[in-house]
């Protein structure tokens, strides 16, 4: 297994795409802290970053190279290896590269330059995401073998987290704005796990907005070492479930 | 003629004569600060040792200097008012008055200063009293200098740090009060000073201003109170450079002003507040070169305010920087810089020349439909905020600064 991730990370070096994804971020993530004199501003244009762009690199980057490397994995299955190693070793290694670029691109200056909780938490949930966006093209790409469909759905995906789902939750609050549904709210995040990235970064970002009435409800759920860990666990869940029905389907996938 | 002259320089000089001075402690002739009292005149003097005095209610009727070396602690043993001051031209200075009763109808206060002019209250240590401080009827009174402590738990429980009840003419300087209901508390006082004092960990309000016209106060600093400051029902109030700072919570406030008119807040830093200033029908208030950091929202300037002013300040990283209720403006924004502006200067005039709406559609939204804070900074909600910035539908439109600072102000 690790031979093969570290074929597979080698590979994905080798490519290049993930050098220029990380310098990009770094380029981003240095010029926006050294252009702002408050680093709030430097630190609000780096959640758009991890919200918006790390998901969409991730999760397209990772369909494509699965699709890529169909006739890699058809070799690898001639071998006596268990269809279970691959996939998961295919996961982690993209993970891996991922990951890895978005360390040295974003988690550098953020550790440098945005104060250490608020820093750590961005940290945190930008490698969460990453993961999950990961996971999400597995499951996209097994679901059909058409390579412009299966990257098709990762992008769907990935605007309907990052658009479309905050759209309808707005729709919803409109409609059922005479209910109390702050705490139906809370448990609606669970659903998206970029709203879940958000709100645990925008608990320490506006934290004195969030002392608030509204805000406090929040706060009393996500601002809890309990809250935090549930958020953590479910991002968790987002990266383990997509992941682990891919890899069934790929199990008994007809290849 | 020379006689005369004689004459009325000793008439003069035996005015200023100092009364006596009569010397309180374990080892001294007078044991008790109440003999002492009661063996006193106008003018005398009492010093009283270091010890703990356990005398129930002392009540000072003359008009008597009363000192402490090293701080003698009276002790109310949570039964009696400790000091009642009923004369004029009283000095309290150097105590440590501890633990006074507790009663919801007589308000028992550690020090309590009753229809009296010229009475000071200086350099004292209040610990763990009902009420601290309380002056009814008083004018011309210092309270100066005074560590006021308290460990309130609950409202009901507990008085406020200075209390003044119809009074005028007062200077509270250099205080600090912590633990207390309001930390000072202000009812019908008019042409006062309030100084220098440091009001934190209140319960309630760090400073609460009912019905008190023409006061000022000025360079104190109000921290982490339960809901920040409040001027209600006033006009003609001062606020200089004063701190307001974290005071969070729902309905918690750096400045609640309600009712007020004919004021100005000048030089003021509101950071870390949940609201910086929340404004309910207020008229005729200007304010000016203020700092507005890190507050959840900068203002709330409620629909049923007017003719008031904003002007020279800066608002900086506030989660919002104005919202309000309604739609009807009747204020004015110029020249404040907001760090929110995204405008630009082609005559170099330092003024930006597209003018500002502070107002967010977002928190617009949010002051109607309080649970939408949850979907703050996502991307759709972002997208909403920059069209109504650039073609205002939802906010009112009025709502705007015409002169946007480019730089901030050198606060």
């Amino acid at each position: 297994m690790n031979r093969i991730i570290k074929f597979i990370v080698l590979d994905i070096l080798k490519n290049k795409i993930v050098l220029v994804y990380t310098l990009i971020l770094a380029i981003l993530s240095w010029s926006v802290f050294s252009l702002e004199d408050n680093s709030t501003k430097g630190l609000l244009t780096l959640l758009n970053v991890i919200l918006l762009i790390v998901p969409l690199v991730s999760v397209v980057f990772s369909a494509i190279y699965i699709y890529n490397s169909s006739e890699f994995i058809e070799l690898l299955l001639s071998q006596p290896i268990k269809r279970a190693k691959i996939w998961r070793s295919l996961f982690l290694g993209l993970s891996l590269s991922l990951l890895l670029s978005f360390f040295i691109g974003c988690g550098i200056p953020i550790l440098f330059y945005a104060p250490i909780n608020v820093g750590i938490m961005m940290l945190m949930v930008g490698l969460f995401t990453t993961l999950v966006f990961v996971s999400i093209a597995f499951f996209s790409s097994i679901m059909t073998r058409d390579k412009a469909k299966g990257i098709g759905i990762a992008i769907m995906l990935w605007l309907f987290f990052g658009l479309l789902f905050d759209g309808l939750v707005l729709f919803l609050l409109f409609q059922l704005s005479d209910y109390p549904i702050e705490k139906m709210m809370v448990a609606i995040t669970a659903f998206n796990p970029i709203d879940l990235a958000r709100i645990l970064i925008l608990l320490h970002l506006d934290v004195s907005a969030m002392m608030g009435y509204t805000g406090a409800i929040f706060k009393d759920f996500f601002g809890t070492t309990l809250g935090i860990s549930v958020a953590f666990f479910i991002l968790f869940l987002w990266v383990l479930i997509p992941f682990w029905i891919s890899l069934i389907k790929f199990k008994k996938k007809d290849l | 003629m020379k006689a005369v002259l004689l004459i009325a320089l000793f008439c003069f000089c035996s005015h200023l004569v100092p009364g006596r001075t009569i010397e309180v402690g374990a080892t001294k002739s007078v044991k008790l600060i109440k003999a002492a009292l009661s063996q006193s005149a106008n003018g005398d003097t009492i010093v009283v040792f270091e010890g703990i005095y356990k005398e129930g209610n002392i009540i000072i009727d003359k008009e008597i200097t009363l000192l402490g070396v090293n701080f003698p602690v009276l002790d109310g043993q949570k039964k009696f008012e400790i000091l009642s001051i009923k004369a004029s031209y009283v000095t309290v200075s150097g105590f440590k008055v501890q633990r006074s009763g507790f009663a919801t109808l007589e308000d028992p206060g550690g020090i309590k200063v009753f229809n009296s002019r010229n009475v000071t209250i200086a350099n004292n240590i209040l610990d763990d009293n009902f009420f601290a401080i309380y002056l009814q009827h008083c004018s011309n009174c210092i309270i100066k200098n005074n560590r006021i402590t308290a460990y309130g738990v609950e409202e009901q429980q507990i008085g406020n740090g200075i209390h003044c009840w119809k009074n005028d003419s007062l200077q509270i300087t250099g205080n600090t009060i912590t633990g207390h209901r309001d930390g000072i508390y202000f009812e019908f006082v008019t042409n006062s000073i309030i100084w220098r004092n440091i009001s934190k960990g209140n319960i309630r309000y760090g400073l609460h201003f009912m019905f008190s016209n023409n006061d000022a106060y000025i360079s104190n600093v109000f921290k982490n109170n339960g809901a920040g400051v409040a001027v209600m029902f006033t006009q003609k109030v001062k606020m200089y450079n004063n701190s307001f700072t974290e005071n969070w919570g729902d309905a918690a406030y750096g400045l609640f002003l309600k009712e007020i008119s004919d004021s100005y807040i000048y030089g003021n830093k509101f950071t870390k507040n949940t609201e910086g200033i929340h404004m309910e029908g207020t008229s005729r208030i200007k304010v000016e070169r203020n700092i507005f950091s890190a507050n959840g929202w900068g203002m709330k300037i409620q629909a049923s305010c007017m003719e008031n002013e904003v002007v020279s300040n800066n608002f900086i990283g506030n989660t919002f920087d104005i919202s309000t209720n309604g739609s009807l403006v009747l204020n004015t924004f110029n020249k404040n810089y907001w760090d929110k502006y995204e405008g630009y200067d082609l005559n170099r005039d330092k003024i930006g020349d597209v003018p500002y709406h502070p107002l967010s559609l977002f928190s617009v939204i949010v002051e109607n439909n309080p649970p939408a804070m949850l979907l703050f900074r996502s991307f759709m909600v972002t997208l909403l905020d920059k069209s109504e910035k650039i073609i205002p539908s939802l906010t009112p439109d009025n709502f705007v600064d015409n002169t946007p600072l480019m730089h901030s102000l050198k606060l």
